[in-house]
């Protein structure tokens, strides 16, 4: 009985590899994974560190634990503003990708199930929207919302992010080939207005697009530093990315500082590496 | 489920739609006030300040108890090449610029030609402030115009050598009282297996202080035209010497501001750094390990017996342009950087060194370091300041300066060009680019 199965797999994986060349490949592995790896370690052992052993010490491990002593100091800093910053961060990156999510699955539906004059220029505008570099619209965003008076608040950085181009391509994608014109046929027989055929029938199907869509829109909030920079001023405000790039900006200031941008680098970068390794994984599914 | 999450969504909208127009009825966009015009205004004000010096709120949180007619709200943002001073320019664009903004003396050039700053030299007790502050800074902030002050001097970083005293003593080398004699302890010290100083190829702002310690200028404005002198003969000198000091490899080249760099310091590789005032934090940050061991003594000189002195960094509080409040704005500048109490406090919060001449006399200035082996540094630090050349001018462009000579810099640190060399460049791409923005260059 056992026999047979081990034959049946090894058919399966194929001709076996040379221990010369299934070494060598692991060897690149291990060196990439070690290159990719190395900046995290080094940025956990800095966070650990006093100041003074933090140049003079070995750079990849550790001197004298200070992890604890630093995240209190970081807390106390300031009466914890960059907490306020984490909180701050999550709301923008977390409340955006919602309603980005909401807004791209809502569009790229339409674009997929409705036929009407100008859709595909209408999309093809969209796409064109993928490939304009938010950093290239961050400047005029500023002075259109000077124009309201509406700069240095939480809508400056909020509002822009609620627009996800790439995710009403990726929904269009996804709607196309997930929900069956049949379905939206037979909810509309079955009496259901279009807004509720879309909430009730469409986002059950397009689940795993959406959480695609907010995950990916969740990572480039988070990481969007330069709408931030240019639209606050008011340090209540910032996202952690922004807060941290200033403290770093006022090291040669306030030297005791320096412990407490790479402690909050740690804590920051863990956060957002498990999520975008959430992200990658879903992108997968999706 | 569907209608509930539909009508949040709608509300969603309507909140922002909501919180739009609320806003839009805030701050006004109108132009500001010429300074022939600097009354006050009517009832009270709320300014805003933009600085990046942390823990001003303190000391505007000092004046805001003692005006409940003129509130001072304080906000942040990265230094000024950071990022601020672009905003500053953005916002000055779009109409919505704060009151108040901290800009560099090296950037205030560039704000005077775009015409960013007001001129605040009517407002009362502004002309009379003059002698409260050292005479370069002063000279920093009017350009040398009549009836125009563009902003308040703020801070200073006056030069000096910071030396490993025991280092010094070992080797039995007398401490360098001109450039020559520098140059022979690097040779000294070479053999000894480190480094007299850190060459950076990155801080144009502190090789110019070398030139404006050697009465070298790289601008001049004659009030229609700028001359550009990057390679003038003072500033080729300062450049030949250090050439010769990197052609020797007397000299580290440690990419600065790094761990690399902190740690040359740190290991005791590197002797001795020509630094301003605000480096005594960055040396006792860098290489805590050589605690005590740290002395100040003058710069060296060009020809002996000089008692000359550069200057590297310092801020001013500057009128932005668009202000409706420029009165108001100009008394807390004036009252900053004067009054003892908030000078006391930025000092306490940022380590800020005053530009006026009682400044040093601050309780903060008068106690030895312990990181210098007990001596007080700012002795020698506020002799120096008042050496400074109160002629020395930044041009309009120097964010581009900084750059172009770097890149420069930077080649003649792998040997690929000279420090001359890349001055001549500069000199020759800063030219284009005040060209290429329309300010008048004489060639």
């Amino acid at each position: 009985m056992s026999a047979p199965t081990t034959s049946a797999t090894k058919k399966h994986q194929g001709p076996r590899e040379s221990l010369f060349s299934r070494s060598g490949a692991m060897l690149v592995m291990a060196i990439c994974t070690f290159y990719f790896l190395v900046p995290i370690w080094w940025l956990f052992v800095a966070a650990t560190k006093d100041r003074g052993d933090f140049t003079s010490s070995a750079p990849l491990w550790f001197a004298d634990f200070n992890l604890i002593e630093n995240i209190v100091n970081l807390a106390n800093y300031r009466d914890g503003l960059f907490f306020q910053w984490m909180l701050n961060s999550i709301l923008y990156a977390g409340a955006g990708a919602a309603v980005a999510t909401l807004f791209a699955t809502m569009m790229g539906y339409a674009l997929a199930k409705y036929s009407f004059p100008g859709r595909e220029t209408l999309f093809n505008v969209v796409l064109g929207g993928v490939l304009v570099p938010a950093t290239a619209l961050a400047l005029p965003l500023f002075l259109v919302f000077s124009q309201v008076g509406a700069t240095n608040t939480f809508w400056s950085v909020f509002l822009p992010s609620i627009v996800s181009p790439f995710g009403v391509y990726l929904a269009r994608i996804y709607a196309t080939s997930s929900v069956p014109d049949e379905l939206v046929e037979a909810a509309r027989i079955d009496g259901s207005g279009e807004i509720r055929t879309f909430f009730t029938v469409a986002t059950r199907l397009m689940t795993p697009a959406m959480v695609t869509i907010f995950l990916f829109q969740f990572v480039t909030i988070w990481n969007n530093f330069f709408l931030p920079l240019i639209m606050l001023r008011d340090e209540k405000l910032f996202p952690v990315t922004l807060g941290l790039y200033i403290w770093n900006s006022q090291v040669n200031q306030i030297p005791e500082i320096r412990a407490y941008v790479s402690s909050a680098h740690c804590c920051r970068s863990s956060r957002s590496s498990s999520l975008s390794s959430a992200c990658s994984a879903s992108g997968a599914v999706g | 489920m569907a209608n509930r999450i539909a009508r949040a969504g709608g509300a969603l909208m309507l909140v922002s739609v909501l919180a739009l127009s609320a806003c839009s009825s805030g701050t006004g966009t109108d132009g500001g006030t010429d300074a022939a015009g600097c009354t006050p205004s009517d009832g009270p004000v709320t300014l805003d300040f933009t600085t990046w010096l942390p823990g001003m709120e303190d000391a505007a949180a000092i004046w805001n108890e003692k005006n409940p007619d003129i509130q001072v709200k304080v906000q942040t943002g990265p230094n000024g090449l950071g990022g601020t001073y672009k905003n500053f320019f953005n916002q000055i664009e779009a109409g919505n610029a704060p009151d108040l903004g901290q800009i560099e003396y090296d950037a205030l050039p560039n704000f005077r030609v775009q015409d960013g700053v007001v001129n605040i030299a009517e407002c009362a007790g502004v002309m009379d402030a003059q002698d409260d502050f050292i005479d370069w800074t002063w000279s920093q902030v009017t350009f040398g115009e009549d009836d125009a002050v563009y902003a308040i001097p703020q801070d200073t970083g006056p030069e000096a050598l910071f030396y490993r005293a025991d280092l010094f003593e070992q080797a039995g080398i007398a401490i360098p009282t001109t450039w020559d004699e520098y140059a022979e302890a690097a040779k000294t010290i070479r053999a000894e297996g480190g480094y007299i100083t850190n060459f950076s190829q990155s801080d144009i702002n502190a090789f110019a202080g070398l030139v404006w310690q050697a009465d070298g200028q790289w601008f001049k404005n004659d009030g229609e035209a700028w001359d550009v002198t990057l390679d003038s003969p003072e500033s080729t000198m300062v450049a030949d010497y250090w050439q010769g000091l990197l052609d020797d490899d007397l000299v580290a080249t440690l990419p600065a501001w790094t761990d690399e760099w902190n740690n040359g310091y740190n290991s005791g590789e590197v002797w001795s750094w020509v630094s301003a005032v605000w480096g005594a934090n960055s040396i006792t940050s860098g290489a805590p390990d050589t605690a005590g061991n740290w002395a100040v003594a003058p710069m060296p000189q060009w020809t002996e017996g000089d008692s000359a002195a550069g200057n590297w960094g310092g801020s001013s509080t500057a009128v932005l342009k668009g202000s409706e409040h420029p009165y108001e704005a100009a008394q807390f500048a004036l009252w900053l950087n004067t009054d003892p109490e908030a000078l006391a406090s930025m000092n306490a919060t940022a380590n800020i060194y005053p530009a006026t001449k009682t400044g040093g006399d601050l309780p903060a200035f008068s106690e030895g370091l312990d990181f210098f082996g007990g001596q007080n540094i700012y002795d020698v630090f506020a002799a120096a300041g008042a050496e400074v050349n109160p002629d020395f001018t930044w041009g309009p462009t120097m964010t581009q300066v900084y750059t172009d000579v770097a890149d420069g810099f930077s080649g003649a640190i792998s040997g690929s060009s000279t420090l001359t060399d890349a001055l001549k460049t500069g000199q020759q791409k800063t030219i284009d680019a005040m060209k290429a923005a329309a300010i008048a260059v004489n060639e």
